[in-house]
């Protein structure tokens, strides 16, 4: 591992060692099951309490509001579904809106209610997955139900005009008995960005641990009481019956601790992530006909290009070679045989989809190793290109 | 309830004075695919084997099913040899068999049995009609057969027939090496020389970095999925390093035939691993036409490059029935992966479809076809995959 440049941080992250010294007592000795009436139990259900309330702080929001899932996968589908369940829009489905560059755990997930009877409207973006806020307003009806749009998007880092979004919502809502639900995917977003809830006048956001060097296996959605969930499964009490399942505590005091890490630390990765984006950028720029697919204002940590005529998985694995991991697109469609859907909806020509790599920066890297980084890179294109003629 | 399991076997024993050799590969590759399910004594006897079972007859039954060689298998009933005892065991039987109509047949190898062959079975039609109200005698076209033996052990009985792979014992044809690639046909081709008798080998060409170590571990699973059938259950697998092959063939200006001089280059070095692994034949997965390098002339060209036989057991198979077979033997869901392999991530846009020999010389002359066939083989490795 001392030797790797690992620049995937967006599809996982090494868990940061005072995450893991957080969460060491949870797994042999304060291993209670918090439901459980004896001591063991009550010490388990004050961890809980006193995690919940923390991230509340943090998050600035009512910790009474936030579920605690296993994944944001989880977290996406709990608050889409979570709306669509209740016995009214059962029986009335209504209409959703969204991007066409969300996560698969949004986009799949509004295929399913396109199944059961939602229609669906998918607002435009730009050659840089930029939305236009005021596009909403043309494909609001009557029947609009929930919104959906991700924050920072993962495969391109584009930062949503949230506010904007979240502000004719509102408005919006003034007129209508029964508000429109607007739901934010921020995965992307923490420890990235500089925001707070409140300001995004949403009423679900979807966080997930790994992303932020927690552990693997828990997320969490905040939901506003607006948005009247129901749950997807049934079972016992824990999460207000939202979402049943004894909870998961070691990953939940492992979560808290590092999201305490990444707001405490927020200022300076920002700076840090922001220099080190810079200097990948401008790397980048001096090979031959290379283009950065991300907008020039996007999050700090995510940085996405083309490198026409080199195949982006035979990069993927020229670089391995160097002991610099990156990702093709992003690691989720790595596997499929498609290409990204993301790349597709920003209008990118064939061969810039098929040589688009996914840098993922962490505030860990050095000016050094980004250096080494474009050296490499350019060294691969170049060879690569050469191979091909 | 049945403790014997009657195993038969067809074409071997047409195969004259190579009969026990033969049989007593099927015995050991039997032993080999059974080794780690409980089961007594496998004794050979007329032309036919029987297998104890230990109350696991269906178990054995579905594993000796994946066995090259055997062509059908039969659960056997036992009795003493006395005609109530046989009654007893035949009613049994009739229980477990499905079907309307049905027949008698009797052979008594054992004379001392007072009863002939005829009338045992008028003995145990009588007794069969008697009890069991929903049957009939039909003897041109019954639904089943109730069989019995007459022999010194005892009285032997069995009605159901579950068919095998046929083919020959594994091994029984000597050492084939199969080019295995990621795809759907390949392994098919290996499975198909391997049902005659064929004891095989892999070759396998790695192109990383330009293909995954994902693409290595599929081929490796296919192979795995192919150990069963092999002699001894094992199946060793050539990873022959190809980079630098496919590096070369895209800095000559022949796009068109880069195919094609890649098919070259595989059959070369394949041919010099047969003979130094001393394989008689090569197996591919060309099935005529399917594809650029699968067309009469591109055969023609690519085959120019060996003398040794190469087998295409899939040459008259349409994609359909390949796909029907792969799925029969498992290896389907594992080639459909979507990892690349050399054979995609070199495509060229306009492949040719009749390649000329003189054309390809030309191209080839450009190269350092021995130099480069040289490093593939001393770069290649070796894995053995299976128990």
């Amino acid at each position: 591992m001392r030797n790797e440049i690992y620049l995937d941080n967006s599809a996982t992250t090494p868990v940061a060692e005072e995450v893991v010294q957080a969460m060491e007592p949870y797994w042999t000795i304060q291993f209670g099951n918090p439901s459980s009436p004896h001591l063991r139990g009550v010490a388990a259900e004050n961890t809980l309490n006193s995690s919940r309330k923390q991230l509340g702080n943090l998050l600035q929001v009512n910790p009474s509001n936030l579920y605690f899932t296993a994944s944001g996968t989880e977290a996406n589908n709990l608050a889409l579904q979570g709306v669509a369940n209740t016995p009214y829009f059962l029986r009335h489905p209504g209409h959703i809106i969204t991007t066409p560059i969300e996560h698969p755990s949004v986009l799949r997930v509004v295929d399913h209610l396109s199944e059961i009877g939602w229609s669906v409207s998918y607002l435009d973006v730009d050659s840089f997955g930029q939305i236009d806020p005021q596009s909403l307003r043309t494909h609001l009806k009557p029947d609009t139900k929930i919104v959906s749009v991700m924050l920072v998007n993962n495969e391109l880092g584009t930062i949503a005009p949230i506010r904007e979004l979240g502000t004719i919502i509102e408005m919006e809502n003034r007129e209508r008995q029964h508000p429109i639900v607007f739901h934010v995917d921020c995965v992307q977003a923490l420890g990235h960005l500089s925001f707070r809830i409140p300001e995004l006048k949403a009423h679900l956001c979807s966080f997930s641990g790994h992303k932020v060097f927690g552990p693997k296996g828990i997320g969490l959605l905040w939901a506003d009481r607006q948005a009247k969930l129901r749950p997807m499964m049934f079972g016992g009490d824990q999460e207000g019956g939202l979402r049943p399942g004894t909870e998961n505590i070691p990953g939940i005091v492992g979560f808290t601790k590092a999201v305490q890490l990444v707001i405490d630390n927020l200022p300076s990765n920002l700076e840090k992530l922001t220099e080190l984006r810079q200097a990948l950028i401008d790397g980048i720029k001096t090979i031959p006909n290379a283009r950065i697919n991300s907008p020039a204002h996007g999050a700090p940590h995510l940085l996405n290009a083309s490198f026409p005529g080199v195949r982006g998985e035979v990069l993927v694995h020229f670089l391995e070679q160097k002991r610099i991991f990156v990702a093709m697109g992003a690691a989720c469609s790595s596997k499929k045989k498609g290409v990204s859907h993301v790349l597709e909806a920003i209008d990118l020509g064939q061969d810039e989809i098929l040589s688009a790599i996914r840098f993922s920066l962490a505030p860990t890297i050095t000016l050094d190793q980004i250096e080494y980084v474009v050296y490499s890179l350019k060294e691969t294109v170049e060879e690569i290109r050469n191979i091909y003629i | 309830m049945y403790p014997l399991l009657l195993v038969r076997y067809g074409e071997l024993s047409l195969k004259g004075r190579n009969r026990k050799t033969f049989e007593d590969l099927l015995l050991s590759n039997m032993r080999a695919r059974l080794v780690d399910l409980p089961h007594g004594r496998i004794t050979k006897t007329f032309g036919r084997i029987y297998l104890e079972t230990k109350d696991n007859w269906a178990e054995l039954a579905q594993r000796l099913q994946g066995v090259f060689g055997i062509v059908s298998v039969s659960p056997v009933l036992r009795r003493s040899l006395d005609i109530e005892e046989i009654k007893e065991g035949a009613s049994l039987i009739i229980q477990d068999t499905p079907g309307r109509t049905f027949k008698v047949e009797a052979r008594r190898p054992n004379k001392s049995f007072p009863l002939t062959s005829p009338e045992i079975c008028q003995s145990l039609g009588g007794h069969i009609l008697r009890n069991f109200s929903h049957l009939t005698v039909d003897v041109h076209r019954p639904d089943f057969v109730l069989n019995v033996e007459i022999r010194q052990e005892g009285a032997f009985l069995y009605s159901q027939v579950f068919p095998c792979l046929g083919g020959l014992p594994a091994g029984s044809s000597g050492k084939g090496l199969l080019l295995l690639s990621g795809g759907i046909d390949s392994p098919v081709a290996g499975f198909l020389s391997m049902k005659r008798g064929v004891s095989l080998e892999g070759l396998h060409f790695y192109s990383y970095p330009f293909t995954s170590e994902r693409s290595k571990a599929k081929v490796v699973e296919l192979a795995s999925l192919l150990a069963p059938y092999n002699a001894r259950g094992k199946f060793k697998l050539w990873i022959a390093y190809f980079t630098e092959i496919q590096k070369a063939l895209q800095q000559i200006s022949y796009d068109a035939l880069s195919i094609t001089l890649m098919r070259r280059f595989m059959l070369r070095i394949a041919t010099q691993l047969a003979e130094r692994e001393k394989a008689l034949a090569l197996i591919t997965g060309d099935s005529l036409g399917q594809v650029a390098s699968q067309t009469m002339e591109s055969i023609h060209v690519i085959n120019a490059v060996t003398t040794t036989p190469v087998f295409r057991p899939l040459i008259g198979l349409d994609k359909q029935e390949i796909i029907d077979l792969a799925v029969k033997i498992g290896t389907y869901e594992t080639s459909i992966l979507p990892y690349e392999d050399c054979c995609t991530v070199f495509v060229p846009s306009n492949p040719a479809t009749k390649p000329k020999l003189d054309q390809v010389l030309k191209a080839e002359s450009e190269l350092d076809v021995d130099g480069l066939i040289a490093e593939a083989l001393a770069k290649t490795e070796l894995l053995v995959v299976g128990p």
